[in-house]
């Protein structure tokens, strides 16, 4: 099983190679994310005596990250296309629920299990996309239903109780490591793309004339990017290796960054939450955009429930409870605007590190639970302080 | 000098290192009508709204003598105080509130915190009578015609005591007869003492209504000269730098071949499916042709086009013929795939996806044009044909990455026009394609309609602007009502008076 796992990244790997590199083509925007995450994490290596640095801490951290990951790459779809998605944490519990009672209770194979709840997340969310493209109905509405549908089933389906004990093959998908080489293997990869793409992307630029960074800069760029994927390969081979579900976030991003960044698709979901009638005006059909974008967005929370249910070992009643907040947090956080047509994959992925950062960090120093959501709240609504102070001067 | 009511000296303001303003020098006369002449995208919003206090003191160099006294305007309500109010090209009223809240707006008449309302009603009906405007204080604003909306927000401003007032194109989308009275009235508020900087592409009304006239040409002035002693030409020379000879430089290219007919064509209201809003059309276009559409605003003509291209929400029935084939449109991809494109009437809203790049933009409509395997877009062919029509549409811009909002109204327009060029195609309709729109960048666009006539494509032009469709069609139509009430061949005895006649629905000739 974990042989074949591996060559399955590996594959994968190789195959998105242009769209590595576009997941850190970050703006100006997302560094200066970055540069808070690293002043939040200086805090807690101090406060923490230095645990908070252990290979052991940050892999834990970059496994909790993994499922916020995956919600707010669907979530910051939605977010640039200009709606909102209340529901998928309640989504989360009944489709990790789903799996769970499926596995435990209905003795269904754990690989199936799996398959099933997917597909039935893509078609909630293509039932969502439906209510909101074709009937009109507002997002907020839809989606703030849901929240109340979904966490109701999960609750009447596992009649309150927990649903404990999967299969070795489930708990696998959200527990496992791989082996040291695979890790340097994907690294190296990494570094290749970035440094073919930003090649490719100036001469591009220089032949029509459009502004291109001194080399110096895109050096350093390289070079920093680079240093920070060496970092995360020998911490995470350090402890225990590369951790399943981190790969399949970083797959997750990989492609849905090329998606935004390089395809039609992801073109029209800018232009839709950008102006939808001009878009419509231009030939797109903002229905059918729109229903797609929650169709993706119904299909990334199944696999963050399956997640999540491995983790846990357990489907609950409780599962799920304000992730749509962290998600919804690590998108705004990540630069997107709630007023549709800017955000981007990498800035959510690094609004979601900033929002595991201070659980785990804020969990170290035992500090209580009410203080982490003042503090979590605080944040957020600091980070678009600065965002719209510094667009301001600007 | 001390009948100057306002002096700005030595203006000068920088966006990200671009200047906007270059030591502008502007003084108005007390109780003058002063316009301020230039073609977009010169710098004369820039300066209004530092007179305004859009851009506050210390965003930019230079002084403000305002009064006799030196002013530090830090925002909008600094400048209301002193007296100086601006009105937008875009109106800034609460459509869904009544006349008199509207024009009591962060003004409110109030005692101890309790909003006096009739005392705000009486005003409001003193203001109305001063106005002419014949309206209940209670009316909701989007009950009002867009002509009397500008008068709402004129008596918005003079309830706040303005002494100066900014009309920032306040004629674009009127018709001809709200011009008149905005005319009058303006110039009764001349008289009672309230100073007007005026500005406009409308050189017409200029010369008629201002006293004097200041020209700004790329952020510099070129000169205060007084209108009497000025022509039309010689303001559009100081405006363009050059002489223009001929502001239509119209060329026929109309062929004998029928590319495009409608036929038995009725549009119903949205909101009142009852009330048909265009009444059975019927007309046809040729290969080459430039068809315009003239009437007053409201008279069905964007109604009418927008429901063809199927752009509209409301209900509408009626036959559409391509090159003699029966079309069944039911969105604008369908009009797109046929070669049918529209160019839409407002710019901002339906036009340009302002937070998106100029080549993003541009590219909008063809996107898929690009498209390689794995639905990747084809970076390389898309900057080329984006990079083509940049130079072919003279689109003048800093690069293809920039943000279109920082783009002038001319070229944001072209780059709005290269977005359906790209597309090969048969009939481009053109909902009002200049207004807003710099002298320069209107005679590009003219020529540019040129060439496409002359590739055989069929050209709808719905304009309100009478000199424009008597300069540049082969053939005029003429709506009032939701009717086509006038069918002209384009010819040297046409004039504005006879279109006009019609427009208002007076009997055909």
């Amino acid at each position: 099983m974990t042989t074949e796992l591996k060559k399955e990244a590996v594959g994968m790997g190789s195959e998105k190679k242009i769209s590595l590199a576009s997941m850190f083509h970050f703006d100006v925007k997302t560094y200066t994310m970055i540069l808070a995450l690293v002043s939040i994490w200086v805090i807690f290596t101090m406060t923490t005596n230095g645990d908070f640095l252990t290979s052991r801490n940050l892999s834990n951290l970059f496994r909790q990250m993994s499922i916020t990951g995956i919600l707010s790459i669907g979530m910051v779809f939605i977010i640039i296309a200009g709606h909102i998605d209340l529901s998928v944490g309640s989504l989360m519990g009944l489709l990790g629920g789903i799996t769970a009672v499926l596995n435990v209770w209905l003795k269904v194979d754990g690989i199936l299990a799996i398959g099933i709840t997917l597909v039935l997340g893509l078609l909630i969310g293509i039932f969502n996309g439906w209510l909101i493209a074709y009937k009109k109905i507002p997002a907020f509405i839809v989606t703030l239903g849901g929240m109340l549908v979904f966490r109701g089933i999960l609750v009447g389906m596992t009649k309150g109780t927990t649903v404990a004990s999967l299969d070795p093959s489930i708990r696998f998908v959200g527990n496992a490591y791989l082996v040291d080489g695979v890790g340097i293997f994907l690294g190296l990869i990494a570094i290749a793309v970035l440094v073919y793409n930003a090649l490719s992307v100036r001469k591009l630029h220089s032949q029509y004339g459009l502004a291109i960074p001194p080399m110096s800069v895109e050096i350093a760029k390289i070079a920093f990017a680079a240093v920070v994927i060496g970092l995360l390969i020998i911490i995470l081979n350090s402890y225990q290796g590369f951790p399943v579900p981190v790969l399949i976030l970083a797959i997750m991003a990989v492609a849905f960054s090329y998606v935004l960044t390089k395809t039609v698709f992801g073109r029209r979901v800018y232009a839709i939450g950008g102006n939808a009638e001009a878009a419509k005006l231009s030939g797109i059909n903002v229905t059918k955009m729109t229903l797609s974008i929650f169709a993706i967005n119904g299909l990334l929370v199944s696999i963050a429930g399956v997640l999540l249910c491995s983790r846990l070992n357990a489907a609950s009643v409780a599962a799920g409870q304000n992730a749509e907040m962290d998600a919804i947090a690590a998108c705004v956080i990540g630069g997107a605007s709630l007023m549709g047509g800017v955000g981007s994959v990498g800035g959510a992925i690094v609004g979601a590190l900033v929002m595991a950062s201070l659980d785990n960090g804020m969990s170290m120093l035992n500090i209580e639970t009410f203080w982490q959501f003042i503090v979590k709240g605080s944040i957020l609504v600091l980070a678009v302080w600065v965002d719209i102070a510094t667009k301001n001067k600007r | 000098m001390d009948d100057l009511i306002l002096e700005m000296k030595g203006i000068i303001k920088e966006f990200s290192g671009v200047r906007a303003l270059n030591e502008v020098s502007f003084a108005v006369k007390k109780g003058e009508i002063h316009a301020l002449c230039g073609e977009n995208g010169a710098g004369k919003s820039t300066l209004m709204k530092i007179l305004s206090g859009v851009y506050p003191h210390g965003s930019y160099q230079g002084d403000i003598v305002f009064n006799q006294e030196k002013m530090m305007i830090r925002n909008i309500a600094d400048a209301e105080k002193a007296g100086i109010a601006i009105i937008h090209q875009e109106l800034a009223l609460f459509k869904e509130l009544p006349v008199y809240e509207n024009i009591f707006i962060g003004n409110e008449i109030s005692s101890h915190g309790r909003i006096h309302i009739p005392a705000m009603l009486s005003k409001t009906q003193e203001l109305l009578r001063e106005m002419r405007l014949d309206v209940n204080p209670y009316t909701l604003v989007k009950q009002l015609g867009t002509g009397q909306q500008q008068l709402v927000e004129i008596a918005k401003a003079l309830a706040k005591n303005a002494t100066l007032l900014i009309l920032d194109e306040p004629t674009a989308s009127l018709s001809e007869g709200e011009v008149e009275i905005l005319m009058d009235i303006l110039g009764r508020l001349k008289v009672k003492g309230v100073t007007c900087i005026y500005i406009s592409h409308k050189l017409d009304e200029v010369l008629r209504l201002a006293d004097t006239v200041t020209v700004i040409r790329d952020g510099r002035s070129i000169g205060s000269k007084l209108t009497r002693t000025l022509t039309k030409d010689e303001i559009v020379e100081m405006m363009v730098g050059r002489e223009i000879t001929d502001l239509y430089p119209k060329e026929v290219h109309i062929t004998e071949q029928e590319v495009f007919a409608v036929k038995n064509y009725t549009v119903y209201d949205v909101s009142d499916p009852s009330r048909k809003l265009v009444d059975n059309a019927n007309f046809s276009l040729k290969r080459g042709e430039i068809l315009g559409f003239a009437g007053l605003v409201g008279a069905g003509r964007t109604e009418l086009v927008s429901s063809i291209y199927g752009f509209y929400d409301g209900k509408c029935h009626g036959e559409v013929y391509l090159e003699g084939n029966l079309l069944s449109i039911h969105h604008p991809n369908d009009s797109l795939q046929q070669g049918i494109a529209m160019l839409p009437e407002d710019r901002k809203r339906h036009g340009i996806i302002e937070i998106m790049s100029v080549r993003e933009n541009m590219t909008l409509a063809t996107i898929e044009k690009y498209r390689l395997a794995m639905d990747r877009i084809d970076d390389c062919q898309e900057l080329k044909d984006a990079n083509d029509y940049m130079a072919r549409l003279k689109i003048k811009t800093p690069g293809l990455d920039t943000c279109i909002k920082n783009l002038s109204g001319g070229n944001q327009q072209k780059v709005v026009l290269a977005k359906y060029l790209l597309r090969k195609l048969k009939v481009l309709i053109l909902d009002e394609p200049t207004r807003g729109i710099d002298v320069g960048a209107k005679y590009e666009i003219y020529n540019l309609m040129n060439r496409l006539a002359a590739d055989g494509i069929g050209i709808i032009m719905i304009s309100s602007d009478l000199p424009e469709v008597l300069g540049m069609s082969d053939r005029i139509l003429v709506m009032n009502e939701g009717r086509i009430k006038g069918e002209f061949l384009n010819h040297k005895n046409l004039d504005q008076e006879q279109i006009m006649h019609c427009a208002v629905g007076g009997a055909t000739a």
